[in-house]
């Protein structure tokens, strides 16, 4: 029985009037693929951004690789040093090359020599097929290069979960495979990944478990499966009619 | 015939320019009449312009062959630019300023060379200026004293200047990010200091700082007057330079922050490493007009009756066998602002092109006019 990595006890959030998290219980199991669907405004992007406290919750627990998160700066850091998260508008540096964008990270939160870290950077960065770009600057890249120096970011960390908030929304539709290539990959590799993400060929190629959100609720949980064929709830039949 | 006039067209530039003369200027009797008559007086005022500056000029001689010659008298500048530059500094000794500014200018110069940007300029920078403050003043140096009431002219503007915007710029920082603080002890602070700083003019913190402040400090303590005027102006400019890093700070997407920090950075290295170096690349123009209203600024010392430049330029006036030359001094001190504020911003424009450009939005911008 694999340890679990995420905890969700009984977490609410509101945005003034907006119950956008409604008493979300959720456990991630190590090395699990966990892809979250739902209509726009559904609290799943405000779910996965309470993980590393980019957004804060209001009441409940959450605990991350067995760490309460809480408001203390120290917590948080360390917390977030551990968690990686590749954002919907990639949000790359653009002051600094894009080894630079990889190297700030390690080189400052873990105090690694500059050698070491150069060296893994580029090696991150063949891993998402980019390496040839590494002088450049953000600005001169395509968005799925950007996306994919994002990943490659983030794995510089070497993160134990990584966190996707939409990350091929903003992108032009040619650019998103090769950005899903590269999670497909990082899947099959075994790291812990919470995608949010309107890509069902993804989910049903590498989730081990889909999870459908709205208004705030988790509706829905099952293997993808599961999900497309035989979805339990109203909501999700109407979703999944919606979307494929 | 016509294609010969084509082919020329292509060939000799100035044909092009003769049609479109023919087709804006000349197109009718109005025009026509206009244009000669504009042409007339633009080039009467040239003219005379040209032979006040160097034609009927004197270069050499004294007063009587100034006035007899009826042009600019370049020999009152001559005599007079030693003063206008170093003021009431003592002759003999003169070479002391002479080689601040010569140090200033050669700095300056090397600033402009993108292979020696780094530290050791920003170092040289910082030194030159500490050891340039001895060395007018003398005396750790083992060299004869001169009091800071004789400093003048130029070298007391550059000073001033460079002192004020090497100051004024982290402390300006300092404001503004206090300004964005969540500590509202600390933002309340900044927006006070802003506020009233902005609030007041120049000439009345300068007074306050002559005047006020010397009543308050206890019998036989005193502070050097230049040094109360320099703080003054550093906290006057480090008010204006506060608001324009805080229109920079504003600039940053949250998204920058969120990707800082979700890395494991802490606060301060987010705002170090990310928000801080591209919101002062943002604000380079307004920063640098900034820098250029302060230089010029300076010539507000005068009132509390520090020596700088504006000040010597106008008491060479009043010298009863040079009267009557003020076009020509100011010209000269004109001249002089021109250069260094010109300098300054194209030192500006260098660093602002040196910086990398997202390929997307930037300065190539066209909006079609």
């Amino acid at each position: 029985m694999a340890s679990s990595v995420l905890e969700f006890k009984k977490v609410n959030k509101w945005f003034g009037d907006l119950h956008v998290l409604d008493d979300i219980e959720l456990t991630i199991k190590k090395g699990e693929i966990v892809v979250i669907c739902g209509p726009s405004g559904s609290g799943k992007s405000t779910l996965i951004r309470c993980i590393n406290q980019l957004e804060t919750h209001a009441s409940g627990e959450i605990y991350v690789l067995g760490t309460e998160m809480t408001d203390d700066a120290r917590v948080l850091q360390s917390v977030r040093s551990r968690v990686g998260m590749v954002f919907q508008n990639f949000n790359l540096f653009p002051h600094l090359t894009i080894l630079e964008n990889l190297t700030l990270g390690p080189t400052w939160v873990k105090g690694a020599s500059s050698d070491e870290v150069k060296e893994m950077a580029l090696g991150n960065l063949r891993r998402v097929q980019i390496e040839e770009q590494a002088n450049k600057y953000p600005g001169q890249l395509s968005g799925g290069q950007q996306q994919r120096v994002a990943i490659a970011r983030s794995l510089c960390m070497n993160p134990e979960i990584l966190l996707f908030d939409e990350p091929t929304s903003a992108l032009d539709p040619e650019m998103v495979k090769e950005v899903l290539d590269v999670m497909v990959d990082l899947a099959k590799e075994g790291i812990t990944m919470l995608v949010v993400t309107h890509e069902m060929g993804f989910a049903r190629e590498v989730a081990d478990r889909v999870i459908f959100m709205d208004e705030g609720k988790i509706i829905e949980q099952s293997t993808p499966e599961l999900f497309f064929t035989n979805p339990s709830s109203d909501r999700s039949k109407k979703f999944l009619e919606q979307i494929l | 015939m016509s294609e010969l006039i084509l082919r020329l067209h292509e060939k000799l530039p100035q044909w092009k320019s003769v049609t479109w003369a023919k087709k804006n200027l000349f197109n009718s009797i109005f025009n026509t009449i206009l244009t000669i008559s504009i042409g007339l007086l633009v080039l009467n005022i040239l003219s005379s312009v040209v032979s006040w500056f160097f034609l009927d000029a004197t270069f050499q001689g004294d007063a009587k062959l100034c006035r007899e010659s009826g042009g600019a008298c370049w020999a009152f500048i001559f005599e007079k630019s030693r003063y206008i530059i170093f003021g009431h500094y003592p002759t003999a000794l003169v070479w002391r300023p002479a080689l601040f500014i010569f140090g200033v200018i050669s700095l300056f110069g090397a600033s402009f060379k993108r292979e020696f940007w780094g530290k050791r300029l920003f170092w040289s920078w910082i030194l030159w200026l500490t050891f340039s403050i001895l060395l007018l003043d003398g005396r750790l140096l083992g060299l004869t004293h001169v009091e800071t009431t004789k400093w003048g002219g130029l070298p007391l503007t550059l000073l001033i200047s460079f002192i004020g915007i090497g100051c004024s710029y982290p402390f300006g920082i300092i404001l503004a990010v206090a300004r964005q603080s969540n500590l509202i002890v600390l933002k309340t602070l900044s927006v006070l200091f802003i506020e009233l700083i902005r609030g007041v003019p120049l000439i009345s913190i300068l007074f306050m700082a002559s005047v006020l402040f010397p009543i308050f400090l206890p019998d036989g303590f005193t502070i050097d007057k230049l040094f109360r005027a320099q703080v003054a102006i550093i906290l006057f400019s480090g008010a204006y330079m506060a608001e324009v890093i805080r229109g920079g700070l504003q600039a940053i997407p949250r998204g920058q922050v969120e990707a800082a920090k979700s890395i494991g950075l802490t606060n301060s290295q987010t705002l170090r490493l990310v928000v801080l170096p591209q919101a002062l690349r943002i604000v380079i123009p307004p920063t640098v007009s900034t820098f250029i209203g302060m230089f010029k600024d300076t010539s507000l010392l005068v009132i509390i009756a520090l020596f700088d430049l504006m000040f010597t330029t106008k008491s060479s006036l009043s010298d009863s066998e040079w009267l009557g030359f003020a076009r020509e001094a100011y010209i000269f001190t004109a001249m002089i602002y021109f250069v260094c504020c010109f300098s300054m911003s194209r030192l500006s424009k260098k660093i602002e092109e040196s910086m990398p450009s997202d390929g997307k939005k930037g300065k190539g911008v066209s909006y079609g006019f």
